[in-house]
Parts: structure tokens; C-alpha cells; sequence
């Protein structure tokens, strides 16, 4: 393995020891996920895992720094949080600003606010299953770090590696004809959508829906093939019972836009159903001095036993059925999978979110072809306004929520935030530790192992600068601990 | 054929949005990757560009703490034409808005004040980054090509790669300028 250093030793960046007497092994940064974390692992004397820890090292402020600006630029500012999932964080704010001026929007800017959030779906989704997690899965967790990722998968698969770049351009697409430009567009406005959809637009896209879901009918293919092979790892790699979240809209489908949020046990019961502008009564954080990302909870089960899963499995987990029928059809066979419970290994998500993408997809089609999505009326003048308002979605990777209250003129006094990769938080540092227990070996350490370890944080599809708000880089590390506390060994590729 | 132009990336204090814009190149970036090796970047698993260097590197993101300093450095050390890829990286950016109120009052909103949390505290591990003054990446090493926007249009990285791969020096004019 080229990359572990024992003793520090051509650790490239690793940080030197403080003790230097220990061994160590650092991954640093963890790959092919968005932003950086670092992972600790206490091992006995015998070489064995005892305790893992997911850290989160960045930390950047958006709250605070956004405080006095004017509302309505929040819609703007917010997006600049996430490059990868700028649609959530702008629909989000624009939620929240819609309450602030008065609540309703006309049904045809909900539609299109909703076809860019389908848009975001699914280029975020078919991003991170073909171009992140794909190469783990195509080429093999323990295939060579030199050519597992992207640029391997296009050598080993070109035609669908070419037909992914075009699912994830169809979405980005979409994005910008409706808000000018792919990363960070400019639509939403409290109240509704600045410009109506041309005509010419909506025939574009409707053009290239049935072509987009044999596209992820293969990736679909591709992974229920994976599955097959590697039934025994789906069912325990990072497999716990937790309880999921997710929206819902009528009779309990599977909504992304907006619906209220429910939240089922283990079992599938629902213990929550709320409407998520009253988070502030259901849901709580708890913050640990290891890490900047905060570890939401139900307040009625207290932390940690109130943690929840939120995201592609969180929802799946959570909802009743799926409104469009090939996404309905993908649902009954995933729900074959838990056999008596839901599915609960982490590796789940990456079927769960080829789910959605195919749900975003055939989604597109039936917004397009609602009578009212030409419609002009996109916009509400309402003269009613609030000091207060409360903005929930759910993003690619979880429920989340902006939370504003604005003086007399419509400056900001406080923002609250409580973002999708978040909730996910305590759920990421168990499947650290499960994996870490089950693959890391004190005393012979392998790149496929620590891979494994990035792979169990890589189903969650973690979007660190989203999750803090955090500017920038958030070192993922691996450090092997002993029972002293020392630093036993850390890796570097 | 010539050998390949090795290209490393990284991203610092910033939203990983113009990562997203390289990958709008779509159908050019599959061209691009027949001239072009990647190293270290962040959709590859090599962690750190190699001691031996690189020709191209690009940084996305501002300088906001220790960590992202020592990033901005050693990629400069390790790359022959250095990048600063958008507006975080070439001006400093949204990052930037912080350095107003100061971080330690930004650590007392998100970890104390926020009506979310209970038992608030503000994380202080030995093991977490100290924040510092957010500044463009040009504050702490030099740069050899600029290309703004938040983020810049994939045309105008295409365009900027494209030119450096070809042995040229990049001149951004024009409509590739205009990211609004």
C-alpha cells in the first residue's frame, strides 16, 4: 500500500505527530466526497477497533454573517453555501421569504420551482452515483487508487460513463433555462419565480425524458447487478436500525418540494408528522467539542437515541409509495430488501438514490405536462408580511431548513439553519465505526480497508460545506488511537 | 503524441461550485481527459499532488485557516502555471463576509445562540482548524492566471485548459468574462 506511513513518515501533508513515539495513519483528505472531514480510531493493545469518530473541521458563519442584510437577497446569498445543491438552499430561502410576504404562491411557480429542484435531483444524484461512488462500485473498493475514480470509470465503461455526463447536464439544463446559469441561478423570488417557462424550453426538455430514464434504468441495472454479487456486504456494511426522515406529500408519497415531514422508527412506524415550519418543536442539536458539525435529534427522545437518517434511504424509508410509476415499481423491490424491516445498510442509499433520480426524472415529464405550468401567473404581490418565516425542502442529501426573522424594513435579525448532511451526522460516525470494527486491523492496515471507511462516509453522500456553512477545506484524516490515547498510526495518499 | 499535461486541484474556504462548473464542460472534459493526466483532485483518490509537480494547478476556494493556507502553499510549490479558479479564490469572495463581524462571534450564533441547539458549546478540539482572516489565495502565494466568476462559465475554464494544455498563455476578454 503506497499510502500508509507508519510513524508520519511520507505522510505527504499529514500533520506531524505530537506524540512521536506512535504509530499513525492518516487518510487525508477522504476522496470523492464534497469537502473534508477526518475520522479517529481508537484501537486496544491487541490491534482492534474500540471507538471511531466522524470530525468536521471547517466552520464558516453564514448565520451570523447574514444578519442585517435585506431578506430578499437571501435567495442569492444562500446558494453560494453549496456549489453542488445551490437549487435547495435558493428554494429553501425563498420559502422561508415567502412567508415573510405573506405566505401562498400561485400554483404555477410552485410547479416551476419544483422542475428546478428535479433538475438539481438529478444531476446531484447522477453525479455522485457514476462520477463519486461509482468507481468503488464499477472498478472495486480495492481496485487501484490511481485509476479509481471518473477518468477510470470512462476507460473501463466509456459509453456509460458518456451516458451519465449526459443525465447530469440534462439536469443541469434545466436548471439554467429556467434561472440563466447552471451553479448558482437566479429565479426564485419571494412571492414566486422571476420569469415564466418558453415554450421552447419545456419541448427541449420533454424531448430528452424518455432517452434520460433508460439512462438511469442502466445505472439502475448496473446496481442491482452489484447487489447480486455482493448480497452478504449490502446487508451488513454499515447496517443499524435508526429512525428516517423524510417529506410526504398525500397519502404519505414521497415529496421533495414540499408536504410535511414524517418520521418512522426502525420498524416503519410513524413516530413524527409534522409540518416542518414548526421544527423548532420537534427537532433539536447537540454539539460536540470534537467536531464544527452539530448532531440533530427529536427532542422527545432526547440525543442520541432521538437520531434519525434523512436523505435517499431516510426518504424512501419514510414514505408510503411514490407517485410516478417506474420510481413506484423500483420502490416494491426495495422494499423486498429489509425482508421483515426496512433496509438499513448503508450501501442501500446508493439504490435509494438511483430511485429518486429515476422518481426526478419521470417527475420532470409530469410537471411539464400539467396545463398550468405555462401559466403567467408566477408571482404574488401580497401586501401581508411577518417578522418571521421558515423555509423547508428537501435537498439531494436531506431535509433542510432556513429560518429568518427580519425587522420593520426587512433586515435580518436572526438566521437559523439546520442543513441536509447535518441530520446525517451521527448516522455517519456510526457507519465509520462499524466498518472501521469490522475492516481496520491495528495491526496490518490495507488501502482497501481505509477505502471501505471513505466508502461507508460516501453512501451518505455528505456535502460538508453545506453542513457547517462551512468555507472550505475540512481535512478527512484516518488516526489509529490506542487505548492511551496515542496515536498509533495514520495513512496518506 | 506529447505527453500528457498533469493538471491538480483542490478547493478551500468555498462552496465547491466551480468544480461543478469544470464538470459543466460535459462531452469537452471527456475530449480534455485525452491530453490531459489528473492527479490529486477532488473526484480522484490521490490525496496530494506529487513532490515532483505538476504542470497545472488550480485552486478553488479563499484562504480562511491554517489548513487551507498550508494547501494553497504546497500546490504552489508542486505546479509549473498556478490557477485561481472563481471569485472566492481570485477576490476572496462570499468567504469574505465573515471577516466584518469577526469569527468568534459567528462561533457564538451557530454553537450557543441558535434557537436549534441545546447545551450549546463551541467546539475547540485540538484537533480543529484555527479560523483566521479570509483572503484571496493571492494574499499568500502568486498566481500566474486569473479566471473569475462565481462561479466561471465552463466555457471559460475550457477555454483557460485548453490554451494551457496547447502550450499557450490564457487571455480572458470578452463574453468569457461575463458569468452573470
Amino acid at each position: 500500500m503506497n499510502n500508509v506511513a507508519r510513524s508520519g513518515a511520507g505522510a505527504g501533508l499529514s500533520r506531524p505527530l505530537e506524540k512521536s513515539m506512535s504509530q499513525t495513519i492518516t487518510i487525508e483528505p477522504v476522496t470523492r466526497i464534497e469537502g473534508h472531514a477526518k475520522v479517529t480510531v481508537r484501537v486496544d493493545d491487541a490491534g482492534k477497533v474500540e471507538q471511531a469518530r466522524f470530525h468536521v473541521n471547517e466552520f464558516r458563519g453564514f448565520e451570523k454573517f447574514c444578519e442585517g442584510r435585506l431578506f430578499y437577497e437571501m435567495p442569492l446569498i444562500t446558494e453560494r453555501i453549496c456549489g453542488i445543491c445551490p437549487v435547495s438552499h435558493h428554494l429553501a430561502s425563498a420559502k422561508a421569504c415567502d412567508q415573510i410576504v405573506g405566505g401562498q404562491i400561485p400554483r404555477t411557480a410552485a410547479l416551476l420551482r419544483e422542475l428546478m429542484h428535479m433538475g438539481q435531483i438529478i444531476q446531484s444524484h447522477s453525479m455522485h452515483f457514476f462520477e463519486l461512488a461509482g468507481p468503488d462500485l464499477l472498478l472495486g473498493f480495492d481496485a487501484d487508487p490511481a485509476i479509481r475514480n471518473v477518468v477510470g470509470l470512462v476507460a473501463a465503461a466509456p459509453e456509460l460513463a458518456l451516458k451519465a455526463v449526459r443525465l447530469r447536464k440534462f439536469g443541469q439544463e434545466i436548471i439554467a433555462r429556467l434561472g440563466e446559469r447552471k451553479v448558482h441561478p437566479n429565479f426564485a423570488v419571494p412571492g414566486g419565480v422571476n420569469r415564466k417557462l418558453r415554450s421552447a424550453d419545456r419541448d427541449a426538455i420533454l424531448a430528452e425524458v424518455d432517452t434520460m430514464i433508460g439512462s438511469v434504468q442502466e445505472g439502475l441495472a448496473v446496481m442491482k447487478g452489484w447487489m447480486e454479487k455482493h448480497s452478504a456486504e449490502m446487508a451488513t456494511f454499515a447496517s443499524f436500525p435508526s429512525a428516517y426522515m423524510g417529506m410526504v406529500g398525500e397519502d404519505n408519497a414521497l415529496a421533495l418540494y414540499d408536504g410535511m415531514i414524517r418520521i418512522v422508527d426502525a420498524n416503519g412506524r410513524q413516530i413524527e408528522h409534522f409540518d416542518g415550519r414548526q421544527y423548532l418543536q420537534h427537532v433539536a442539536e447537540h454539539v460536540e467539542g470534537w467536531s464544527y458539525l452539530k448532531f440533530p435529534y427529536l427532542r422527545k427522545l432526547g440525543f442520541p437515541q432521538g437520531t434519525y437518517r434523512v436523505g435517499p434511504l431516510g426518504r424512501l424509508n419514510a414514505c408510503d409509495r411514490i407517485d410516478t410509476p417506474l420510481a413506484q415499481r423500483e420502490l416494491d423491490a426495495f422494499r423486498q430488501l429489509g425482508g421483515e424491516g426496512l433496509p438499513e445498510g448503508s450501501l442501500y442509499y446508493h439504490y435509494a438514490r438511483l430511485i429518486e433520480d429515476l422518481y426526478a426524472v419521470e417527475r420532470v415529464r409530469q410537471i411539464l405536462e400539467d396545463r398550468e405550468v405555462m401559466s403567467n401567473d408566477i408571482r404574488n404581490n401580497a401586501a401581508a408580511t411577518s417578522h418571521e418565516g421558515v423555509g423547508v425542502i428537501e435537498a439531494p442529501r436531506g431535509t433542510l431548513w432556513h429560518h429568518y426573522w427580519v425587522d420593520d424594513q426587512g433586515r435580518l435579525e436572526r438566521v437559523n439553519l439546520i442543513v441536509a448532511t447535518g441530520n446525517n451526522n451521527y448516522a455517519m460516525s456510526r457507519a465509520v465505526e462499524e466498518v472501521a470494527k469490522a475492516c481496520v486491523d491495528g495491526n496490518h492496515i490495507t488501502e482497501g480497508a481505509l477505502n471501505r471507511v471513505e466508502a461507508a462516509i460516501r453512501a451518505y453522500d455528505p456535502c460538508l460545506s453545506c453542513s457547517t456553512h462551512a468555507w472550505g477545506r475540512m481535512p478527512l484524516e484516518m488516526v489509529v488511537i490506542d487505548r492511551g490515547g496515542e496515536p498509533i498510526a495514520r495513512a496518506a495518499r | 503524441m506529447a505527453k500528457k499535461v498533469t493538471i491538480a486541484s483542490d478547493w478551500l474556504a468555498g462552496c465547491a461550485g466551480c468544480h461543478m462548473s469544470l464538470l459543466d464542460m460535459d462531452e469537452r472534459l471527456v475530449e480534455l481527459l485525452g491530453a490531459v493526466s489528473l492527479h490529486a483532485t477532488p473526484i480522484t483518490d490521490l490525496k496530494h499532488p506529487p513532490p515532483e509537480g505538476v504542470d497545472v494547478g488550480i485552486i478553488e476556494g479563499a484562504v480562511a485557516n491554517s489548513a487551507t493556507e498550508r494547501v494553497v502553499r504546497q500546490m504552489r510549490q508542486r505546479c509549473r502555471v498556478l490557477v485561481a479558479m472563481g471569485d472566492c479564490a481570485v477576490f476572496g469572495g462570499v468567504p469574505t463576509m465573515r471577516n466584518a463581524g469577526g469569527c468568534q462571534a459567528a462561533l457564538r450564533r451557530a454553537y450557543i445562540e441558535s434557537e436549534s441547539t441545546v447545551g450549546g458549546r463551541i467546539p475547540d478540539d485540538p484537533e480543529l482548524a484555527a479560523m483566521a482572516q479570509v483572503r484571496p489565495i493571492d494574499a499568500v502565494v502568486d498566481v500566474d492566471v486569473y479566471l473569475p466568476g462565481c462561479p466561471p462559465p465552463a466555457d471559460a475554464i475550457y477555454y483557460v485548459l485548453k490554451e494551457l494544455v496547447e502550450g499557450r498563455t490564457p487571455q480572458l476578454a470578452g463574453k468569457l468574462l461575463d458569468w452573470h
